[in-house]
């Protein structure tokens, strides 16, 4: 997954016409690493859609300005709107239920 | 484990490691003698079945001839008001995931064990000031964990008092508790809660499976063999004395040695059968 920062989050993610999904994570979280590889794999079967990382440590103003205050944090975009929040690690299953919806 | 800042008392890490490297390092040593891992994967149910178990996951259905239960145990919720509502708005269960996110924030931890302190100490890297609010007023951490958070200048403790309400708007803004000696009301603005109230096994998905305990932990005999036949516990779920990594590991040692002893047996027994029903009164099984 690409990484986003403070200064590419407008352009990248904002901005964006289309659908972006933002992983928000740390080096020093656990249940982070241990959620990349599902949202991978997830990202793999929906290429329409633009997955993306956001370190909290680097980028500590996009975390705070969109109350992000647990990570693995997950925020889906579409047209630049927050369409849907996604709160701590879930299972593989319980992830692709999550956020069917929003990527149908 | 996983959730851990440092683990102090695990041998072989003089200087600690924290609870992330060393479950990593455990998960790489595991599959380089060709453990095959299933993570963040939750058993649904498990069934016996003619000669083993029938394991569902919410992934796949795995059968084994014998299965070495090892599910853990979860922080407790509390079940203020807020509490639910609030997760993943300013209320967690784990700081060290959590907790450099309220960079000179002020936080509340509840709870008075070492779960409580030890992690108010990490937060206390991070957060402007710690409130601990604890219902005694004691602390039932260990000695040297005490002395470390009362020397904290930035913790602050609360003592003999119940957080009754989380509030706020969108996020918590604030904690109601209580003072239990003398009823009064009192509110304390902060931008996180960290609950560390005890924990749960996660062991729901065996009630009429296996024996457990009025607390729900896996009732074993001394070999972590359960009530059923090919199914052995071990771990924090486990209904022991000590819940610590060493232990649980030196478990996981014991009960995969009993496992395979099971398993021998269960060969033992079906070549005996194949080999009819002469088979034991010849000379050279009398030597096995």
């Amino acid at each position: 997954m690409d990484a986003v920062t403070q200064d590419t989050f407008k352009a990248e993610v904002l901005d964006a016409p289309g659908k972006v999904l933002v992983d928000f994570w740390a080096e020093w979280c656990g249940p982070c690493r241990a959620v990349e590889p599902v949202l991978g794999e997830i990202a793999e079967r929906n290429p329409g859609v633009r997955f993306v990382k956001l370190n909290v440590d680097e980028n500590p103003q996009v975390a705070q300005s969109l109350e992000v205050m647990n990570i693995p944090t997950l925020l889906a975009f579409e047209g630049g709107q927050l369409k849907k929040r996604i709160v701590g690690a879930l299972s593989k299953p319980k992830l692709v239920e999550e956020l069917a919806d929003w990527l149908a | 484990m996983a959730v851990t800042e440092r683990v102090e008392n695990y041998p072989g890490f003089p200087e600690g490691i924290t609870g992330f490297e060393l479950a990593d390092k455990m998960k790489r040593q595991a599959a380089q003698f060709g453990a095959d891992l299933r993570e963040i994967t939750g058993v649904v149910s498990l069934e016996q079945r003619t000669g083993g178990w029938l394991v569902v996951t919410d992934e796949e259905t795995v059968t084994a001839r014998a299965v070495i239960l090892s599910p853990g145990v979860e922080a407790r919720k509390l079940g203020v008001p807020g509490e639910a509502e609030f997760m993943g708005r300013g209320v967690s269960y784990c700081a060290t995931c959590d907790g450099p996110l309220y960079r000179d924030k002020e936080v509340v931890v509840i709870g008075g064990g070492n779960a409580a302190v030890e992690e108010g100490m990490f937060l206390a890297r991070f957060a402007s000031t710690v409130h601990v609010v604890h219902r005694r007023d004691a602390l039932r951490a260990t000695a040297i964990a005490q002395e470390r958070a009362f020397a904290q200048p930035n913790m602050h403790f609360v003592w003999n008092s119940v957080v009754r309400r989380i509030v706020g708007e969108t996020k918590v803004e604030a904690v109601d508790y209580e003072d239990v000696l003398d009823g009064s009301q009192h509110t304390l603005p902060v931008s996180g809660v960290f609950f560390y109230v005890g924990q749960l096994p996660q062991t729901d998905f065996l009630r009429g499976v296996a024996e457990l305990n009025d607390d729900g932990y896996i009732v074993t005999d001394n070999h972590l063999r359960t009530s059923r036949p090919g199914l052995f516990a071990c771990g924090d779920a486990r209904a022991g004395l000590i819940k610590q990594i060493a232990n649980a590991v030196g478990e996981g040692a014991l009960a995969a040695i009993e496992a395979e002893r099971y398993l021998d047996a269960l060969d033992f027994e079906a070549r005996q059968t194949s080999a009819g029903v002469a088979a034991p009164a010849r000379p050279a099984d009398t030597n096995l």
